[in-house]
């Protein structure tokens, strides 16, 4: 039988296609099984108590309270910090700089930022925050490291939504006699604001889940207490992770309190993407409505 | 005195030699239209009265462009207070995403003024001016991407006309339009000679001919032949303004 080459190309076409719906759908099929994993073995010890409490018997009984106040004093702390700053150079590379020599290197620069092992931020956290500045191990440490580290996603991403918002809109508002900093925070950060919030989902993700950045910048072995300012330590939820899966002195009971630590910390994740796409949903609604 | 005049324009982009030593006159309460074909310069000779072509990197100007005899490139004018005097309109409408009350008040809003009662009759009467009032009295707080394309173009022409220029640019204000809504803006560009001075780029012949009072022809850079829209389109000095007019080339 001959076939046309209509005929072949709609074959091409829709083996090409499968594999690709195939591909995709592996992705979320990746995600879904962790997702199950976790709850599965995770869910038998999520309680109020374990959410709660602090912990105890060399961490094998008890919740993770401190470790989950810890992580999102830090996701608080690197965003008071990352935020504005990103935002701010963003703003000024793509709205101010002229296409210089200044402009190429700050982008470069961001790149470099962005290639930087989070264990070498780890490291450049201690020597400057805790040793140099003489935070010492802290919140201030520990969020300004992750702050670092986060900085280059949220620049990038803050570029983008800008470059996003057409030229027409900067020509229309300067062409009424405004200024360049009021066409830029009455039209276009508008415009751009629902796209920025992509960086901050996308960054908060990074700072409740890297080890490496806290290890020796704040995070506490075993601190049953709250933090009562900037300068205190505090327990987080990855490290807090890391040690019960390593250093537990009976792995068996402790097992299922990892289990139960890591789904509490993918949750905070995914309750802030929810958070941050609701923002996101509104103010984009906000924009063109107003 | 001219209201607007150009002496010795050059411009160049980067090496382009982009405007050749234009010289130009319009009188007050006038409507001269910019004519010739694609990448004459037409779009950069209007951008010289409002400076938009400050925002390109790598331009250089040399020449005078007069604004009520005022030198606007001179070292005491400020951008902002030219860019209220002389306002734009573009090709494409470009509402800003916000409602048509606030697409209105912005000119305003950006340039201080905060008094209820003053903006709120500058809006109506600006709305009014550009003949949309009628169309819009009932939504002013609807986004204005609600509105049509050519509703969009007279909001944008009320925008322009909200901060009070004296001297309109309009590049191709109507060459994205239908055929109802171009007429409209045609009507609209009729009655607004009355209070502005207005400098219009088109493409299109017979609308050069219908709304405007002087033609310039512009062909590779230079000012080919300027003067009263009658003579231009009826007794053209020049063989190529003939040329092009009669649609040969272009
Ligand atoms: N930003 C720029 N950088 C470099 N060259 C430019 C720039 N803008 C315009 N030019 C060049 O200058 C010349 C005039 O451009 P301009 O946009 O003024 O033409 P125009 O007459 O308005 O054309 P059209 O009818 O297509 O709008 C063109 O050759 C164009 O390529
Ligand atoms: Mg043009």
């Amino acid at each position: 039988m001959k076939i046309s080459i209509n005929q072949r190309k709609r074959y091409t076409q829709n083996i090409a296609f499968w594999i690709f719906r195939l591909l995709s759908f592996m992705v979320v099929a990746i995600l879904f099984i962790i997702l199950c994993f976790l709850i599965y073995n995770g869910i038998k010890v999520i309680s109020w108590d374990f959410l709660t409490q602090m912990p105890e018997d060399g961490m094998t009984k008890g919740g993770i309270y401190p470790a989950i106040i810890g992580t999102l004093c830090l996701i608080a702390g690197s965003m008071v910090f990352a935020f504005p700053v990103g935002v701010l150079s963003a703003i000024y590379m793509n709205e101010y700089a002229s296409d210089g020599w200044i402009k190429k290197l700050l982008n470069q620069m961001t790149s470099n930022l962005a290639g930087i092992p989070s264990i070498v931020f780890g490291l450049f956290g201690m020597a400057l925050f805790v040793n140099k500045f003489g935070f010492g191990d802290s919140i201030l440490a520990g969020s300004l490291t992750l702050g670092l580290m986060v900085l280059p996603v949220i620049i990038r991403t803050t570029e983008e939504a800008l470059k996003a918002v057409n030229d027409t809109f900067r020509h229309a508002s300067l062409a009424l006699g405004s200024s360049k900093w009021q066409t830029t925070r009455r039209v276009v950060l508008p415009m751009a604001f629902p796209n920025i919030i992509t960086g901050v989902i996308l960054s908060i993700g990074r700072v409740s889940g890297e080890t490496a950045p806290i290890l020796f910048t704040v995070a506490a072995y075993f601190l049953p207490r709250l933090p009562h300012g900037i300068f205190d330590q505090v327990m987080a939820l990855p490290y807090h992770l890391y040690v019960i899966i390593t250093s537990g002195t009976n792995i068996e009971e402790s097992r299922p309190i990892a289990y139960g630590t890591a789904l509490v910390l993918i949750t905070i994740v995914l309750i802030m993407n929810l958070i941050a796409n609701a923002f996101r949903r509104y103010f984009g609604k906000k924009v063109k409505m107003n | 005195m001219h209201k607007i005049e150009t002496k010795e324009i050059n411009l160049h982009y980067g090496n382009f030699h982009a405007l050749k030593g234009i010289n130009l006159v319009a009188k007050e309460n006038t409507v001269t239209a910019l004519i010739g074909p694609s990448g004459c310069g037409k779009s950069t000779y209007l951008r010289l009265f409002n400076r938009m072509n400050d925002l390109i990197d790598n331009v250089e100007i040399s020449g005078q462009v007069l604004v009520d005899g005022e030198d606007i490139y001179g070292r005491k004018v400020q951008v902002d207070d030219l860019r209220k005097k002389v306002g734009m309109v573009f090709q494409k409408p470009n509402p800003f995403p916000k409602s048509i009350y606030e697409n209105v008040a912005y000119g305003l809003r950006v340039n201080g003024i905060n008094d209820k009662k003053f903006i709120e009759e500058r809006v109506v009467s600006s709305l009014e001016q550009a003949a949309l009032w009628e169309e819009v009295k009932d939504k002013l707080n609807k986004s204005a991407f609600e509105l049509s394309g050519g509703q969009q173009q007279r909001l944008c022409i009320a925008r322009a006309l909200a901060v009070q220029p004296s001297v309109l640019l309009m590049d191709e204000p109507a060459s994205a339009l239908d055929p109802l809504s171009t007429s409209k803006i045609e009507e609209l560009i009729h009655t607004l000679k009355k209070d502005y001075t207005i400098i219009i780029v088109t493409h299109n012949m017979q609308q050069a001919g219908r709304v405007s009072d002087y033609t310039a022809f512009f062909y590779m850079g230079t000012l080919v032949e300027f003067n009263e829209t009658k003579i231009i389109f009826t007794n053209p000095k020049n063989i190529q303004t003939q040329n092009y007019i009669t649609g040969r080339f272009g």
